[in-house]
């Protein structure tokens, strides 16, 4: 078949990318290799154009045993071991085919995580939708059910507990859903095992599923908007086999303690071409296989499609010549094949052969090092002066009750127990905060420590301003990791956007970045790898931009885990931070009065960084009960959120009206429902209260008393006017069943 | 005391049971791979929940081929303390140790919460230190748990009082509400006729430690560690 324009385009190249090929080679490529160049230089594996903006994240810290580059990356947790993780998107999929696109990203990050040399002991995720009851509700619906199964069925079997996440809903997410999953698992620190192949003449192995043709060119859909005929892509969508990966994941962690082994990778997006020349690169050696001996699924499978498979759980190891009884012995007694398709050489190419016969060779360096890299140009977008102009005092008054209810219902505020149900997130005995109570807690046994990680963002924030929004979501990760009573001490980031070929888009990626650097300096959270998922558009509309962060902390006492909920009557309620009244971008405006307007919180790092310090000092202190951050809904909906699932507990609170002006009209709301950043409502045995009160001052958080929890009401009064009161079975009813109601299609 | 925990390709919760045995109770533990055909000295045996061969087939239903399942019948059939747990429970009901089957939770969902389950017999190794009519907080983490006998059988089940556990509310109080999975007669575990082999769907290895949200499980381990004390310790 002749290289023509039209095979460029199918493939994604752009005609000056042919020509680097072609000056790279210094020859026309082969179709093989014209196959393998499209999927490493896609925008999924050559971040072409965000990478030269990647560089200014902030990636090196004390703790940081492994930035990114590799699998995944990795933290010093102390007793000599790591906390290593990572987040990635598997959005496009998911689209296409909701239960086997979220299925196979959680297989993806597992694998991205055992390679490391790690036991994977927790899972997160962070999904967007588009709203259950809006035009495509019923489209939304079904994708809803199936990510959530997709989630649970992968996990569940594999036996890694899904401790938490997020969700939100709006519609502009209604024809891009995003489905961002996140794993952490522990390895010993000086252990870590690196994705590479090296010392001439090591044999190479392929172990895991046959080789089909499914997923072919996957990479290269997730870099390309969708349209009416992206039902058609369906083909390039993989099917999971939770059962294989948990074979994968014993038998390479078995592997590991033997020392056999030398490098590791998976195949995931771009399967076996990736992995086979990342391998080599990062071993600064070659990789050369014959497809021949490449286990496969299906009859007469060209070399092309061989290389171009993305089929899921397989894994390519480079292990020590001589050890090769001992390798495929351990793979023999999990059942798996282990297939030696190649060796390691010297002469830094990745080369193919199909039969004896070489059908691609490429320098690693050309598909790695010398991919197109891409500063696209970035204009500021028109709508923002539209959007930013927002004048509170113009909304129509709405009773506070009123609004308090209209928020627990909905969705995105709602109790996401119908979701994390059906996910088992205590199997491997670890779990210490149970879903939905706070961040994701997971004990890490034979220490006295824990492990606390949150995924956060606010695509919405972000719209009205990318650069506040992203530090926001560092902010709000670092925070909820802080009310567990842990320290942050490292970041993952997944990166969703449009087209980046958009200068609109693309200068809210680079706000987004520079504001994520900025956030994680001053948190000091190193970001130690992560994931872009670009193109998240359909007919030409883009998604709100989302970048999520992930932020893992540990907490030294394990037994001193702080949860959300109050814990028993009597205790007093603090408000630690200051409210603003700021109205901008909240969920109060978005489901009150549908709009996204204004500007979204202002943040003040120095006074964020305070806070964090004061929640882990006052939790490793023993001075609190319950801790929860204040977020969507402000701290009306936080309040409310303390009371649920505690058993009944309620409170009656008067706190003081938020700073600044504000007309008298929208004052209460704004105090209640405001978003104001760098808040956390905390409940404390009275006897405690001062201590807390005198680290507070040491450390400049302001903190007001604002009431006692008990009771069975609700009762919220500002600076003493009646705002709130209602039973709190009458609220917890409404937040714990609004999702199961969509269901139930009983929805208001 | 040894507690000996099959491993099948798919189990998840081998590490919990073994946890639980060795650290959280103190007991020797050790892990039997399927393949292997002795319990190498097992005074209790588990079965230890998960997706055994991907649960692909029915659940349990290719597990039940294993080599050690001979060595597991032959212990079961000399009396010795077998514990199924979830997927250890249908595995025992495949190979024949139980009767019954299970069927997709009536909502079609997978449930992992915990629930609260009445203890109808104490006459079980693994009850004994229990109170017929206690009720136990423990998780269920399953989408396959919808117990399941033709009417004979579960006739039989009653009057051999070979119910152990049903799901209940808080008070104990058998409801349709509290049974999350559609269970006929609220079944969450139940015994042989020799009432030595125990299967439940709820996990016990997940609530032996109060800061995992429960410790109500332990009583069924400090049960059989009690029962196989006073007959000397190891068989």
């Amino acid at each position: 078949m002749p290289i023509d324009p039209e095979v460029l385009e199918r493939h994604g190249l752009s005609s000056e990318e042919y020509d680097r090929i072609v000056g790279s080679l210094k020859r026309e490529p082969t179709m093989t290799e014209l196959g393998i160049f499209s999927v490493m230089w896609s925008e999924h594996c050559s971040y072409k154009s965000s990478r030269v903006h990647l560089r200014k994240l902030p990636t090196e810290g004390p703790r940081v045993l492994q930035g990114p580059g590799e699998n995944a990356g990795a933290v010093d947790i102390g007793d000599g071991l790591a906390a290593v993780f990572k987040i990635e998107s598997h959005n496009h999929p998911s689209f296409i085919e909701p239960y086997q696109g979220a299925a196979t990203g959680v297989g993806g990050i597992i694998r991205d995580i055992f390679t490391m040399g790690a036991r994977p002991i927790a899972l997160l995720n962070s999904l967007r939708f588009g709203e259950m009851d809006g035009p495509d509700g019923a489209r939304t619906r079904r994708t809803v059910e199936g990510v959530v199964a997709g989630i649970a069925g992968y996990g569940n079997s594999i036996g890694i507990p899904t401790v938490g996440g997020e969700i939100a809903f709006d519609d502009r997410y209604a024809a891009n859903p995003l489905v961002n999953v996140f794993c952490l698992g522990i390895a010993r620190a000086d252990a870590l095992v690196k994705g590479s192949a090296s010392g001439i003449g090591n044999p190479v192995y392929y172990v895991g599923s046959k080789t089909g043709r499914d997923g072919i060119h996957g990479a290269t859909m997730a870099s390309a908007e969708f349209d009416e005929k992206s039902a058609e892509k369906r083909p390039a969508v993989q099917v999971g086999d939770p059962f294989m990966e948990k074979l994968l994941l014993e038998a390479c962690l078995e592997l590991m303690q033997t020392d056999a082994l030398i490098g590791v990778q998976d195949m995931g997006a771009a399967g076996l071409t990736c992995s086979t020349c990342e391998m080599g690169s990062r071993g600064g050696a070659g990789i050369e296989i014959d497809v021949m001996h490449v286990p496969q699924r299906e009859t007469g499978m060209t070399p092309y499609e061989i290389m171009l498979s993305e089929s899921q759980e397989r894994m390519l190891l480079a292990v020590k010549r001589g050890r090769e009884a001992e390798v495929e012995r351990i793979f023999e007694k999990w059942d798996l094949h282990a297939a030696h398709i190649g060796d390691v050489t010297n002469d830094g190419l990745m080369r193919v052969k199909d039969h004896g016969q070489v059908v691609a060779e490429i320098p690693n360096s050309a598909l790695v090092d010398a991919a197109p890299v891409y500063t696209r140009p970035t204009a500021r977008p028109a709508y923002l002066d539209e959007v930013r102009k927002f004048e509170p005092a113009s909304l129509p008054p709405v009773a506070p009750q009123t609004a308090l209810f209209a928020l627990l219902g909905s969705p995105t505020i709602a109790s996401k127990r119908w979701v994390y149900r059906q996910y088992d997130h205590m199997v491997r005995t670890n779990t210490i905060v149970l879903a939905g109570m706070g961040a994701g807690v997971v004990r890490v046994k034979g220490t006295s420590r824990a492990i606390a990680m949150s995924v956060d963002g606010n695509g919405r924030y972000c719209y009205l301003d990318p650069r506040r929004g992203a530090m926001l979501a560092v902010a709000e990760a670092a925070r909820n990791v802080a009310c567990a009573g842990a320290t942050p001490i490292g970041a993952t980031n997944c990166l969703n956007f449009g087209n980046p070929e958009r200068p609109e888009i693309m200068w809210q990626l680079v706000e987004a970045i520079e504001g994520i650097a900025d956030a994680c300096r001053a948190l000091d959270v190193p970001i130690t790898g992560g994931n872009v998922s670009l193109y998240n558009e359909t007919n030409g509309e883009a998604i709100y931009p989302t970048p999520i962060l992930g932020v893992v902390g540990v907490i030294e006492d394990a037994s001193k885990v702080m949860s959300r909920t109050f814990k028993s009557a009597g205790d007093e309620i603090l408000l630690c931070g200051q409210g603003f009244g700021e109205l901008g971008g909240s969920e109060f405006l978005k489901v009150l009065h549908g709009t996204a307007k204004g500007q979204p919180p202002q943040l003040d790092l120095a006074k964020e960084r305070a806070l964090i310090t004061l929640l882990t000092r006052a939790v490793s202190g023993g001075l609190l009960r319950s801790a929860h951050d204040c977020s969507d809904g402000g701290v009306a909906v936080t309040l409310a959120e303390c009371a649920f699932d505690s058993g009944g507990i309620g409170f009656d609170v008067d706190m003081p009206a938020h700073v600044g002006q504000a007309p008298n009209s929208i004052r209460l709301t704004a105090t209640l429902f405001g978003e104001s950043a760098s808040r956390v409502v905390v409940s404390a045995q009275p006897q405690s209260v001062n201590a807390v009160l005198k680290l507070a001052a040491q450390l400049g958080v302001p903190v007001h008393r604002i009431g006692r929890t008990g009771g069975s009401r609700l009762a919220v009064r500002v600076e003493g006017h009646d705002a709130i009161d209602c039973t709190v079975a009458e609220a917890e009813r409404m937040w714990s069943t609004a999702i199961e109601r969509h269901f139930a299609g009983r929805a208001a | 005391m040894k507690f000996s925990i099959v491993v099948f390709p798919g189990s998840n919760c081998d590490h919990d049971a073994y946890h639980a045995a060795k650290h959280v109770l103190g007991h020797d533990a050790e892990f039997i791979w399927h393949k292997e055909t002795s319990l190498k000295g097992a005074d209790v045996v588990v079965l230890p929940g998960g997706f055994s061969h991907g649960d692909y087939l029915r659940t349990g239903a290719i597990a039940r081929f294993s080599p050690v399942m001979t060595a597991v019948a032959d212990f079961a059939r000399q009396g010795g303390p077998t514990l199924g747990i979830c997927n250890g429970f249908q595995i025992l009901c495949e190979a024949g140790l139980l009767p019954g089957a299970m069927l997709r939770n009536r909502d079609l969902k997978f449930h992992c919460e915990h629930v609260c389950i009445r203890v109808e017999q104490a006459d079980t190794p693994f009850t004994a230190l229990a109170k017929r009519g206690q009720v136990l907080r423990i998780p269920i983490a399953h989408g396959e748990g919808n117990f399941y006998a033709d009417a004979e059988t579960i006739a039989e089940l009653e009057s051999e009082r070979r119910v152990i556990f049903r799901y209940c509310d808080v008070r104990g109080e058998i409801t349709d509400a509290s049974n999350p999975n559609g269970a006929l007669n609220g079944i969450a575990g139940i015994c042989n006729p020799g009432r030595n082999v125990v299967g439940l769907m709820p996990h016990p290895e997940r609530a032996c430690e109060p800061s995992l949200g429960s410790a109500d499980g332990l009583v069924l381990f400090e049960s059989v560690v009690s029962v196989l004390a006073a007959h000397g310790g190891a068989r």
